[in-house]
């Protein structure tokens, strides 16, 4: 099962240590002494210096990751819990790709917090380096109790990123934030439980092939909806979303879009899609409703916000609903579209969380009122603005069009009612897209206090940089990143259709 | 005549092998009393710290004999693996609760030499009461423990509320244990025994209506015993009333006992009626979780919550005996053995709330605790996640092993109420973090004694670390679970 390549390089357990090199970083800071300004610098560039090696050790798993092989890579085994539940990690190229995305953005939130954040420094690096590790174990871990731990434990980081760096309602939005997710995911550890005892394992691959009765798939997936619909998040359950993204610091904001969010539809194709096809087949109905309701619905809320933070958070409600959307279709194009809409909008989203960022920064106002004519000020901002705006809306040319197109035309072989419904979220998002940047870049700029405001200073440039080029490069070219899943994504459409195959010759399925 | 005595008294004294620790405990524990009475109050010290040692020395006995089940009287007095954790984990929290007692009672000038004196006595009728093997032995083990407690209770003879809290545990534990007597007396009218064993044989598969009434009694002052809704009423009372470090004590040892017993006599007792008294553990475990998670949301006074908290925690320990299999009370054990540490380490927090004019003991005294004791509002806050059963923290494989149990016996129900509970529960615990992170900093404590950092720390580290090496508690805690069945 191991997949050797690279010889030697190959010997060392390469998943592990990207997992935990983070880890290291939270030693060091933690052996920094003094106080004030030196500590917090030295904390700053260790977080920096740390989230950088690990982004560069995840390159390795990239370049020795074999894209025509199905089965998990980088495996690594060892006793843990006792029984038959391991320490198991690997990676396929569904988690691949999620993983590199988190070690990629840790660096930009590590320099977009750089001189925002001037109080707590210490822990505030120590909370996002714990996070670091916490998300890439979720997205690597190859047994339930340890994907359980990983995702849950998330929740302790956050909770005080939100709750120590955040706007004036931060309490209440950490404590939404931390119990909505929590009560989602105690009935999937009971689900865990009970496929403990139905299967006698926890391993996930060996789950996947398993085959659970029809009951106990029905129960299950809905203990595992419960908790990922809530992280996702789907329509009706996303609430706490808005209210987390408003007050965590731009950096937290950056995370819980870009990753944390990603989870919810990692679950779905690693857990609900493989281990319970029968009754993801059943229900599939249902999450096209709350997936076209997300979309329909979220646009429209969106078009009223007042606030920026808030108008993005209901976006990214609407976007994920195409991720749903097209991993329920189940056909190739729409899991593969899934993964690619997934990659795509935590680049996007991250970036225009961090554009919010740069003018909360410089006017320490969300509100969109408060702005209008910056392009007049801020030339460079602003076209970077329209860059992510258009890619936003999904426009032809940037990554945000390759997903939303591919999870729409899965969709559509499955159900044309379904995908002609979610396509009108397109235009809604063209509507508050654009508006949200004809608002903020475009016009006169009359306010007397933007008068002074500066353009993107080049930490700020560093920042985005890379993730315009990223949009546009996987707008123009999305080859590569569809050729890493493409296999992976086959197989678990084939296992799918053995399964549901099975079942129909057996008359358990009606259609 | 002589001569025949003295040859034969090693091989009698042999025999008593299995309860070797004890006779050591006891006999230790009255000569630290002699000196304490030939010496006063200022030995206090001295014996505080010769106390500890005994405890030590007593564990390593216990960890030292034989490896087999060993019984002896007859059968009262049981040592088998089980026994044995379970004594381990109630000398560890004994030993801790001395530890963490010293600077404390210094600091209030109340060195008291009995102190020490009165948790080794309570402690030996534990390590009894983990060895029951028949109904009186369960009697005099609980009698021996509980008269300490009354007194440890209100050792602060001269503060009305620690003397309230005394008279109120003394009062109703009274009643409890009528209602205990009352049990064993039914139980033993209708079986004819009183060995665990014999009631099993007795008992057979159905029991009858008379036995039944028995067991509700016998619960129901176990469960007064171990705090579970509907006993509970005087946890808080108790909890606020008594000296703190006297608080600790009390939510660590004898929780630890009294579940063992609770243990033991539903499984060795009545092994073949676990139908009949399923159904009163799955209520207790209910009613104590959701009263656990439900009433400590508004609480002011830090102990007060704690006592919902363990309430609450006791709640979710009895989910692994609801299920009635070995791999519930695996739960249990590692449960209890979690419990122990997440517990031991908050109140070694709580009583480093200290400022110049004394003690302090209100939730809001805490605030902005992460810039004025930074490494302590860190450990604090990791022990309330874990008390809040969040991963990878210790907490969390706590209820993740009783939990398996309960889906494995079906009881689907119990399980989801429970993990809700928690949710509940978690919330309180998260209130604490965010007073202690999130709002602005009170005045700052003064420095903490090393002991209590020390006790504070090494609890933090192990509920942080744990997950790292989780094998070795999981594994002595089935070989422990194996040995009941």
């Amino acid at each position: 099962m191991v997949h050797v390549r690279g010889g030697a390089l190959m010997s060392w357990p390469i998943l592990s240590v990207v997992t935990f090199l983070p880890i290291v970083g939270v030693a060091f800071i933690l052996l920094l002494r003094g106080d004030g300004e030196a500590a917090s610098r030295n904390a700053r560039w260790v977080a920096l210096w740390t989230t950088l090696i690990t982004f560069a050790t995840s390159l390795l798993l990239l370049r020795y990751f074999d894209p025509s092989l199905a089965e998990f890579q980088f495996v690594e085994k060892h006793a843990w819990l006792g029984g038959a539940t391991l320490y198991h990690m690997g990676l396929d190229g569904i988690s691949l790709p999620l993983v590199i995305l988190t070690t990629f953005l840790m660096p930009i939130c590590i320099i977009a917090s750089w001189s925002v954040i001037q109080k707590r420094v210490r822990e505030y690096m120590l909370a996002f380096l714990a996070l670091e590790t916490l998300m890439i174990g979720t997205f690597s871990a190859l047994d339930l109790v340890l994907f359980y731990l990983f995702f849950e434990g998330g929740l302790i980081p956050m909770f005080l990123i939100i709750g120590v760096w955040g706007g004036p309602r931060r309490v209440y939005a950490s404590f939404k934030f931390f119990l909505y997710t929590l009560l989602g995911s105690v009935l999937m550890l009971l689900a865990i439980m009970a496929m403990y005892w139905a299967a006698g394992t926890t391993d996930i691959p060996t789950l996947m092939k398993h085959g659970f009765s029809p009951e106990l798939q029905k129960w299950a997936w809905l203990a595992f909806f419960a908790s990922f619909a809530v992280k996702l998040p789907m329509w009706p359950v996303h609430t706490w979303l808005p209210d987390a993204h408003v007050e965590a610091p731009t950096a937290g904001s950056v995370i819980l879009a870009a990753i944390l969010l990603k989870m919810g539809g990692y679950g779905f194709l690693r857990f609900s899609l493989p281990m319970f096809p029968l009754a993801s087949h059943d229900f599939a109905p249902v999450v096209f409703t709350l997936s076209v309701i997300a979309i329909i619905y979220t646009s429209l809320v969106a078009l009223v916000q007042e606030d920026m933070k808030k108008l993005i958070a209901y976006s990214s409600v609407a976007h994920m609903g195409f991720v749903t959307m097209g991993i329920f279709a189940a056909t190739t194009q729409g899991v593969a579209g899934g993964v690619f809409q997934m990659v795509s909008h935590g680049i996007v989203s991250a970036a225009l969380f961090l554009c919010v960022g740069v003018v909360y920064d410089r006017m320490h106002t969300r509100e969109i009122a408060a702005y209008g004519g910056l392009v007049n000020r801020m030339p460079v901002y602003a076209t970077i603005f329209v860059i992510f705006t258009l890619a936003n809306v999904g426009l032809p040319g940037t990554s945000g069009f390759v997903g939303e197109f591919l999870t729409l035309i899965g969709t559509f072989k499955v159900n044309p009612w379904v995908a002609g419904l979610a396509t009108t979220g397109v235009i809604l998002a063209a509507a508050y897209a654009l508006w949200l940047c004809r608002k903020i870049v475009f016009g006169k700029l009359e306010k007397p206090e933007l008068a002074g405001i500066m353009d993107l200073d080049w930490r700020e440039i560093v920042t985005l940089a890379p993730l315009v080029l990223l949009t546009i490069l996987f707008g123009v070219y999305p080859k590569p990143l569809l050729d890493l899943s493409a296999v992976s994504v086959d197989q678990l459409l084939e296992n799918y259709a053995r399964a549901l195959g099975a079942a129909k010759a057996a008359g358990l399925v009606l259609q | 005549m002589m001569m025949n005595l003295a040859a034969r008294l090693p091989a009698d004294l042999a025999v008593l092998q299995p309860i070797l620790p004890e006779i050591v405990l006891a006999l230790g524990g009255m000569l630290l009393l002699m000196v304490g009475a030939f010496a006063g109050e200022r030995a206090a010290g001295f014996i505080h710290v010769l106390a500890i040692l005994l405890l030590i020395a007593v564990g390593a006995l216990v960890i030292w004999l034989p490896g087999a089940k060993l019984v002896l009287f007859g059968g009262s007095f049981v040592v088998d693996a089980f026994a044995r954790f379970m004594k381990i984990l109630a000398l560890a929290g004994s030993a801790a609760a001395i530890l963490m007692s010293l600077d404390y009672m210094a600091a209030q000038n109340q060195r008291r030499f009995e102190y020490a004196i009165l948790i080794l006595f309570s402690t030996l009728g534990m390590l009894l009461l983990v060895s029951a093997g028949d109904l009186i032995a369960l009697y005099l083990g609980f009698e021996l423990m509980s008269l300490c407690l009354y007194v440890l209770a209100a050792i602060h003879r001269d503060s009305v509320r620690s003397t309230e809290a005394g008279l109120k545990y003394f009062v109703l534990g009274a009643l409890s244990s009528g209602m205990l007597l009352y049990g064993c007396s039914l139980i033993y009218g209708f079986t004819g025994t009183v060995s665990f064993t014999g009631i099993a044989q007795a008992a057979g598969q159905s029991g009858g209506i008379g036995l039944v009434f028995g067991v509700v009694f016998l619960f129901a002052g176990l469960c007064f015993k171990v705090s579970a809704v509907p006993f509970h009423m005087w946890t808080p009372d108790v909890y606020e009333g008594s000296p703190t470090p006297v608080t600790a004590f009390f939510a660590a040892s004898p929780k630890i006992a009294g579940i063992a017993i609770f243990i033991r006599a539903a499984v060795d007792a009545f092994p073949g009626i676990v139908s009949q008294w399923q159904q009163i553990i799955v209520f207790v475990a209910i009613a104590s979780m959701v009263l656990g998670s439900f009433a400590a949301i508004g609480q002011r006074n830090i102990k007060r919550l704690m006592a919902y908290s363990s309430i609450g925690h006791m709640g979710f320990a009895l989910i692994g005996l609801a299920a009635g299999t070995a791999q519930g009370v695996q739960g249990v054990l590692v449960y209890m053995g979690i419990y122990l540490a997440m517990t031991l380490g908050a109140f070694a927090g709580i009583l480093s709330m200290r400022r110049a004019e004394g003690p302090v003991e209100e939730i809001a005294d805490l605030a902005g605790l992460a810039r004025t004791n930074p490494s302590m509002a860190f450990f604090l806050a990791m022990l309330l996640f874990s008390l809040a059963g969040i991963p990878p923290l210790a907490g969390f494989f706590a209820k993740f092993y009783v939990f398996l149990a309960a889906i494995q016996a079906g009881l689907y129900a119990l399980a989801v109420i429970g993990v809700l509970a928690s949710v509940v529960g978690a919330y309180y615990y998260l209130l604490i973090v965010k007073i202690m992170y999130f709002d602005d900093p009170a005045a700052a404590f003064m420095p903490a004694p090393l002991k209590l950092r020390a006790v504070l720390n090494v609890a933090g580290a192990l509920n942080i670390l744990f997950f790292v090496y989780p094998a070795p508690l999981i594994a002595a805690a089935a070989a422990a679970a194996k040995s009941l069945f």
